[in-house]
């Protein structure tokens, strides 16, 4: 097995020195955007451009949250939270009670359905576009959060996540339980699932990025400006405000915040995750 | 004492009750999409006709008949992911390497540094999109206001010039996803033992020797799971071109999921654009076996 690596110690100046460097790559256009958010559009256009905003603008947030029609960001906001939030539920139920029968259960069939469940991580997601947007469209969910939200929680990454994680508790826990007469529903709610939060965050926090950032299928299911979310509505914003920076930058910032925060809180989570269902993906 | 026995014996559906819900969804949204996918792909189905008719293979033999409606189209947006792929495939492969050698050592500030270069890849392509529309804009943009105080040419058409757009479109791809490559190498470094580099020390091999016979073969398989899941996410290129470039200049950036799409669900030429798919999708699985046969079985 893998031994615990012993890293090379220390870091000298210079290895600091270039480590500051990328970051700087990674961070100046982010604080770039936000900068420009606060700027006005003749400012933003300005050549050589000034780095601090000489007069901080709000006009850039004004016109996208003062109700315009054209970009109800807020409404945008809502539907967004509303659907990640619910995709997020979904995920999490339907993918641990799967993951657990799949672990911990024995029953004929199983190994075939796995298999399959498996097997369709190899599949790309575009191929069943175009099917399900027919489908979703036969549901009556073209143009609502429903499109949005539960489709997506189909995916065969939540309960390949959970299932790893599952079959690493020790089988003893439950077979005491079942000696006491405990059945699997019990042993589920009271036994596993709290063993499990550390997974359990780690798959929500990555259900919420994707469903957030997600922008195929949302583009192309919604229509209505007010159903909209937020990437298909950053799209539409772009082509609405052509050349006025700080309009998209503040939609951009406002649809940055909330992953950059949870991302900021659960970097471990997320990191970990990453690269454990990296390598065994 | 003989009820609670019974119990543990638990119903002989409960397996199916626990998986029930999944199901439902896997069922609707993942497995009969699929099989819908093929059928469709067998017809002629456009969404605003009410007749669907049966179509045999012609669909996918129209992919590779160059006098039909669809070929030009179709094989240049195939060559403008091709040339996304090419491109940026080189740079997710190795510059998130160089990055996770970087922070493979114990140092205070180790965390921070990880978080910072996987920051961007936390966020959205709408909001990466948006952002480098305005960095790479050709008048206003801060690239090319970085690139004049450097001396290189400041009025750079990064958005609709060719090969400039090709460059932008790569570079903002690196920007965006090259902290989850290193995150992934970095969980892969610590699987290297290492007493392999003590032995080579002690052998009197310096740094680069050492990356070269131990590090790097250690990593083999790392490697073949990073080129193979960047060459996906290459492939499936969708929201840069959308929203930076949209296609231009004329249609040299429009890649094969903006094309499919598009034909799909705003042509509603569905038929045509579900055969599009799976060709793509076969193409990618041959790639992706050889690329695995090439980097595990070599030695």
């Amino acid at each position: 097995m893998a031994t615990v690596s012993r890293r090379r110690k220390g870091a000298s100046i210079g290895w600091y020195t270039i480590l500051i460097g990328l970051s700087l790559v990674f961070i100046a256009p982010l604080v770039w955007m936000f900068i420009t958010s606060l700027k006005s559009r003749d400012e933003a256009l300005r050549m050589p451009p000034t780095i601090l905003p000489e007069h901080v603008s709000g006009k850039g947030y004004g016109t996208i949250m003062g109700g315009d029609s054209q970009a109800p960001v807020l409404t945008w906001f809502t539907n967004s939270m509303i659907a990640a939030v619910g995709h997020t539920a979904l995920v999490l139920v339907v993918a641990s009670s799967a993951a657990y029968a799949l672990a911990r259960m024995e029953f004929p069939g199983r190994k075939v359905l796995f298999g399959l469940i498996i097997s369709t991580l190899f599949v790309p997601s575009f191929v069943m576009l175009i099917p399900n947007y027919l489908i979703v469209d036969s549901l009556g969910w073209i143009d609502s959060l429903w499109a949005l939200a539960i489709p997506g929680a189909a995916g065969a990454f939540g309960v390949f996540f959970l299932r790893q994680f599952f079959m690493s508790l020790p089988p003893a826990l439950e077979e005491a339980a079942l000696l006491d007469g405990a059945n699997h529903f019990q042993i589920f709610l009271r036994i596993v699932l709290p063993l499990s939060k550390p997974a359990l965050a780690t798959l929500a926090v990555l259900s919420f990025l994707t469903n957030w950032n997600d922008f195929v299928w949302p583009v192309y299911v919604m229509f209505n400006p007010e159903n909209m979310t937020l990437p298909p509505g950053l799209a539409s914003l772009q082509g609405a405000y052509i050349a006025d920076y700080p309009v998209a930058m503040a939609g951009a910032v406002i649809t940055a915040i909330p992953v950059l925060a949870l991302f900021l809180f659960t970097q471990r989570y997320v990191i970990e995750g990453v690269s454990r269902s990296g390598l065994k993906g | 004492m003989a009820e609670r026995n019974r119990t543990r014996h638990t119903g002989r559906f409960t397996p199916y009750l626990f998986l029930a819900p999944y199901l439902l969804l896997f069922g609707t949204f993942v497995a009969a999409p699929i099989v819908f996918g093929v059928w469709i792909s067998l017809h002629e189905w456009d969404y605003m006709l009410p007749n669907k008719p049966w179509a045999g293979l012609s669909n996918y033999t129209d992919l590779f008949d160059p006098d039909s409606l669809d070929f030009d189209d179709f094989w240049q947006s195939m060559r403008a992911t091709g040339i996304f792929t090419v491109a940026s495939v080189p740079f997710l492969v190795v510059i998130p390497l160089g990055i996770a050698l970087l922070l493979h050592r114990r140092f205070p500030g180790r965390n921070l540094f990880r978080a910072l270069y996987f920051a961007p890849y936390v966020l959205g392509v709408a909001v990466v999109g948006l952002l480098w529309r305005y960095l790479l804009d050709p008048d206003v943009g801060a690239v090319n206001f970085v690139a004049g105080l450097i001396g290189l040419p400041d009025h750079t058409a990064w958005v609709n010039s060719l090969p400039w757009a090709w460059i932008g479109l790569v570079a903002m791809t690196v920007w965006w996803t090259l902290g989850f490559n290193a995150v992934i190498y970095l969980a892969g470094l610590q699987d290297v033992p290492a007493e392999l580099h003590e032995a080579a020390s002690i052998d009197g091999a310096g740094v680069w020797h050492r990356f070269w016979h131990v590090t790097l073969p250690g990593l083999r398989p790392v490697m073949a799971f990073v080129v193979t899941i960047t060459i996906l996410a290459s492939a499936n290129m969708f929201g840069q071109s959308y929203l930076v470039t949209d296609g231009s200049p004329g249609k040299d950036t429009r890649t094969a999921i903006m094309y499919i799409a598009q034909e799909g669900l705003r042509g509603f030429k569905m038929g045509n654009a579900a055969a599009m798919g799976f060709v793509l999708a076969l193409m990618l699985a041959v790639v992706s076996i050889l690329n695995f046969r090439l980097m595990r079985y070599k030695e």
